[in-house]
């Protein structure tokens, strides 16, 4: 599998993240060279291996249901940008 | 001679006379930063203030003769991914440079209960994405030993305040060899526990599935103590492991008669001839100790790290994708619209290491290649795990060097970032495995620290630090220090 | 042009928001209707470094209603991070279940035009919710409120057999019954506690594969969700009848010009990138807790009609309405303990009752009508101490005060004249004061005495017992 900048273009759109022309040529070539690197993994036979998600077993973590404060709005809005009316303000959805 | 290179107890002893207090220690730290870090660059926010009347306040419990806690006035400094209420946290980042946090890491607030005085946060690769410092947007820390070259990376800022006596201790974080690689170069002692045995929440996710916070000390001791305070289950971390904390401080009996040692050959493979030649060395002191080892191999060590890029870097796409200059962070100027706003936000936030990441990740995980990278590494991930799970039958402790080499010269590899990846292929099976390890310093190669890497159990802390302990007590390595 | 030149197929996405006390991964209250983030901390901001944890009674609530559902529930379930970018998405991902959800294989029966329908479910998995955007400045921006976010949800998908727009709503409706009999959601549309989206494709009769669907959003009531499928059956059958292309996209209902829009150009192409969330572990349900759970769940609307039917003899009709909603069906449970007249119970449940809440717009719970008030005023038309007409009276104010009739009865001197005498006194007045209708009568036109009773029991504010006054004037006037 090789990577094209057209690639490249597109797994940018999707992490929301604007490259330069230079940057998009530098990382295609970089990309294909790390996942021909990962190509290795493929020397390995994993048909009847189970993926580890988590190395410890751990399960059924859970917690009772139960009702904590929330945090007081000078520290909801402590870091936000904008803010307006108690709520955080975005730009409009336009393309 | 720096007051922080007593050990833990002569400290407490002396405060305890009334011979130190903990302003003068925190007076040290701030002088030997005053000193020093313009050069080593180690620090990215200090809190001098704050630390100032954290020293009073432990001052008077001095006198008053409360109750003290097992870090009892010694100044740390914690890397800049473990959040700190009020105190700004950046991840070495553009896009978080002014933030704010809201909360206490779980690791802070233990400290801050062991009754440590936090310094100031610790420079590191933006987003612990690096080996080098050279990743953090703010400025490269550099090596105490050479002030030409790198800390190693992530934790730089934590291992070379440390070596350069700028905190008594520090705290660092591990996902493929963060906190060990740069113990390794900056000649001290890193740890990192086992995966789940100290609490993630608040520490800023890399790799979720693989990060640790660990303690970064002058000696092994010290290490025991730090680890002492900051482990146990957390409510607040699901994949905290709700295991009994081993008490690390009497597991240091300096015994490690019939001590069982794996050597795998493939971590001798192509390393530097002199740091082979110092862990070999460090293995026949530990034989004289009464320890045994034997050759053995763990074939899958090769595929770890191709491995672990692709689950790292899947794992970090998902983890960073919260930065978006909605709530917080550094949200860019004149977007007209919210895509231009994401977009723009995130490259003027992010550097090109993190960008990097980004991309491989979201490709790894993007529809049509999750079975052949992200899934398919998940499964190498268990072969690994596997190799040390069958070595672990026969052996108590893995041991090689930290680092296929010493620290190497700024700017050397930057372009280069495979290069850079394969510096981690001794640390990286290891954390795959969530086996604890740590590196203590072992000798040196040409005036740099070389580290002996000694892996244990899973949840077997107390092996490896015995075992390091040990070793530490016979020999004279640690007790170097850089001239400044 | 006409739809009945195709076979209509819809399937249906339903989210309902379980009723837990605090969200999913962290302890902020569920509570709907707050100040904007108000319920917010850390962890469901998306701060760096929080971490979430699973609150057990979101996963007891979505195995319960699973189980009401039929459905067969997982041994092994988990996480996965559904990764997207929105405001109303703190983590810019929505942990969600991908390939491991809570349960699969349910369906439920619906009834429509007095047939019933099997609807298959395909799976039910267990999410969190996303905050709410407002937009301001004329469109130019957006206010977020993050106090929804982290609200557990159950995500239920049905098999593409829904085949109209009426089976849709009855699909719907039924779920929301089950979904209220299990007690696990408030399940109110105009809340959002209960949500719909829709798939709908149109294909020659006959034709094996399906059409091009058409996704629909924003249908936020049980009519809205009939009328934007009705809309959208129309508007593909005439794009199709003049060989146009469906596009497939998403499309909003806009309630206030009765049409569906797309939302072409909001959409990105979207690649969710579905992975494990490594933040939590594997939920293993073993048999022991799928035993505690099925021991919760109360008797659901088909077994409670059934027996409404074949115990109480209510026809099948008035039995499925009343079931319909767990709070009626149980207030008609709870008049039967004061009357054994359940079909008359069922009468002014369907026709008072359900006929008020319709035209006012309230909920049960926002009157006060109580079942021993409805039990007892029917005894109290039994034994003739009120008549069917004073009870309108005495039903009203039953909604409005909750007293017991026996109270309003006496309060406002209602009890039916019974006493012959007294009767029969303003019978010889009517029967005076109207000879042309008396002599109708007499002619053999029998609506007459219509109004002469009408007349007596205007005279008597209609406290005259009807039978009596029916009986007397007769005998007034054979007389």
């Amino acid at each position: 599998m090789s990577i094209t900048t057209k690639d490249v273009e597109h797994v940018a759109r999707l992490a929301r993240l604007n490259l330069t022309q230079e940057e998009k040529e530098t990382f295609t070539e970089q990309l294909n060279s790390i996942l021909q690197y990962a190509e290795k993994l493929n020397e390995l036979n994993t048909e009847d291996v189970e993926a580890t998600t988590h190395v410890l077993h751990l399960s059924n973590v859970m917690r009772e249901d139960v009702v904590k404060e929330s945090l007081p709005s000078e520290k909801v809005f402590l870091n936000a940008p904008d803010e307006e009316d108690g709520q955080f303000k975005v730009p409009a959805v336009l393309e | 001679m720096s007051l922080f290179d007593l050990r833990l107890q002569e400290i407490h002893n002396k405060l305890h006379a009334k011979e130190l207090s903990v302003t003068d220690l925190v007076g040290e730290a701030f002088a030997a930063i005053g000193e020093r870090d313009e050069r080593i660059q180690a620090y990215l926010t200090l809190d001098e203030a704050g630390a100032r009347a954290a020293a009073a306040r432990l001052d008077n419990k001095l006198v008053s003769g409360e109750e003290k806690g097992l870090l009892f006035g010694l100044p740390v400094g914690i890397k800049d991914n473990m959040v700190t209420e009020g105190l700004r946290t950046t991840c070495a980042s553009q896009f978080l440079s002014n933030y704010n946090p809201i909360y206490d890491a779980t690791s802070v607030l233990k400290l801050k209960q062991a009754d440590s005085v936090t310094i100031g946060k610790l420079n590191m690769d933006e987003f612990a994405m690096g080996g080098s410092n050279e990743n953090s947007s703010f400025q490269p820390t550099r090596n105490p030993w050479d002030l030409s070259r790198v800390p190693g990376g992530s934790s730089g800022g934590s291992a070379a305040a440390v070596a350069a006596g700028e905190a008594y201790f520090t705290l660092g974080s591990d996902t493929g060899g963060s906190i060990r690689q740069p113990a390794s170069y900056c000649g001290v002692v890193g740890l990192k526990p086992t995966y789940g045995r100290v609490s993630r929440y608040g520490l800023v996710a890399f790799a979720s599935s693989l990060d640790q916070i660990g303690p970064v000390t002058k000696n092994v001791e010290d290490a025991a103590y730090v680890l002492q305070a900051i482990a146990g289950y957390d409510s607040k971390d699901s994949t905290s492991a709700n295991v009994e904390v081993a008490d690390y401080i009497s597991a240091l009996t300096g015994d490690i008669k019939g001590l069982r040692i794996a050597v795998p050959k493939e971590y001798l493979e192509g390393i530097d001839p002199k740091v082979k030649e110092t862990v070999l060395e460090a293995l026949r002191v530990l034989e004289s100790l009464g320890a045994v080892w034997e050759e053995v191999s763990l074939p899958h060590t090769e595929y770890a790290v191709a491995a672990y890029y692709l689950l790292a870097s899947s794992e970090a796409s998902s983890n960073l994708s919260r930065f978006d200059g909605v709530r917080y962070g550094v949200r860019a100027d004149h977007a007209g619209n919210l895509l231009d706003l994401y977009h723009e936000s995130r490259s003027q936030g992010f550097g090109p290491e993190v960008k990097r990441r980004i991309m491989l990740g979201t490709y790894a995980l993007s529809s049509g290649y999750y079975d052949a990278y992200y899934l398919k590494a998940q499964k190498v991930r268990t072969l690994i795990k596997r190799d040390f799970d069958q070595t672990f039958e026969k052996y108590d402790v893995i041991i090689g060097p930290t680092a296929p080499t010493t620290a190497f010269p700024l700017g050397s590899q930057v372009d280069d970032p495979l290069t850079m990846y394969l510096n981690d292929i001794l640390t990286i099976p290891v954390s795959l495995a969530g086996v604890p390890a740590l590196s203590v310093p072992c000798g040196f190669a040409d005036g740099l620290p070389v580290g002996l890497q000694i892996i244990g159990k899973a949840f077997d802390e107390s092996t490896i630090l015995r075992t390091a302990h040990a070793y530490e007590v016979h020999t004279e390595h640690h007790k170097k220090r850089p001239v400044l | 042009m006409s739809t009945s030149k195709y076979e209509t197929v819809i399937g249906l996405e339903v989210h309902v928001e379980l009723h837990t006390k605090s969200k999913i991964f962290c302890g902020c209250s569920t509570e709907f209707g707050a100040p904007p983030n108000t319920h917010t901390c850390p962890v469901c901001l998306g701060h760096p470094g929080v971490l979430p944890v699973l609150n057990r009674q979101a996963v007891d609530y979505a195995i319960k209603a699973a189980m009401a559902l039929n459905c067969e529930i997982g041994d092994v379930s988990k996480f996965d991070r559904k990764n997207y970018f929105y405001p109303d998405s703190p983590k810019a991902y929505q942990i969600s279940q991908f390939d491991q959800p809570i349960a699969l294989n349910g369906y439920i029966d619906i009834e429509v035009n007095g047939t019933t329908k099997r609807i298959g479910i395909t799976r039910l998995h267990l999410e969190e919710d996303a905050g709410k955007l407002t937009h301001v400045d004329g469109g130019y921006a957006s206010l977020v409120d993050f106090n929804r976010v982290g609200t557990p949800l159950i995500e239920i998908v049905s098999e593409p057999e829904i085949s109209s727009p009426e089976e849709a709503r009855a699909y719907l409706e039924k779920m929301r019954a089950i979904m209220q009999y299990c007690d696990v959601s408030d399940v109110k549309m105009e809340e959002g506690s209960l949500r719909c989206d829709a798939n709908i494709s149109l294909r020659p009769h006959g034709q094996k594969e399906l059409g091009t669907k058409a996704e629909l959003k924003n249908m936020n009531s049980f009519r809205g969700v009939q009328r934007g499928l009705e809309y959208e059956q129309f508007r593909q059958a005439e794009a199709l009848d003049e060989g146009e292309a469906i596009v497939q996209e998403t499309r909003r209902w806009d309630e206030a010009q009765g049409k569906t829009l797309s939302m072409r150009g909001k959409e990105q192409a979207h690649d969710y990138r579905y992975f494990p969330d490594p933040d939590l572990v594997k939920i293993y349900i073993d048999q022991d807790w799928k035993d505690r759970i099925r021991a919760t769940i109360p008797e659901l609307p088909d077994a409670r009609k059934a027996r409404y039917t074949t115990e109480l003899g209510l026809p099948s009709y008035d039995a499925g309405v009343i079931t319909s909603s767990k709070p009626v069906a149980d207030l008609f449970e709870e008049s039967l303990k004061y009357t054994s007249d359940a079909k008359s119970v069922a009468n002014w449940i369907m026709g008072d009752l359900l006929g008020h809440l319709n035209s006012t717009g309230q909920e049960l719970s926002e009157v006060k009508l109580t079942g021993q008030g409805l039990g007892e005023m029917i005894g109290l038309i039994e034994k003739g101490t009120i008549s069917s007409k004073i009870a309108k009276t005495v039903f009203k104010e039953m909604l409005s005060s909750g007293k017991l009739p026996q109270v309003i009865v006496e309060e406002q001197g209602l009890v039916q004249i019974s006493d012959e005498g007294a009767i029969l006194a303003i019978v010889n007045e009517v029967v005076a004061e109207n000879p042309a209708s008396v002599e109708d009568y007499k002619a053999g036109k029998d609506k007459a005495i219509g109004f002469l009773v009408g007349q007596v029991m205007k005279r008597s504010k209609g406290k005259a017992n009807p039978g009596l006054v029916n009986k007397l004037l007769v005998d007034v006037l054979k007389s």
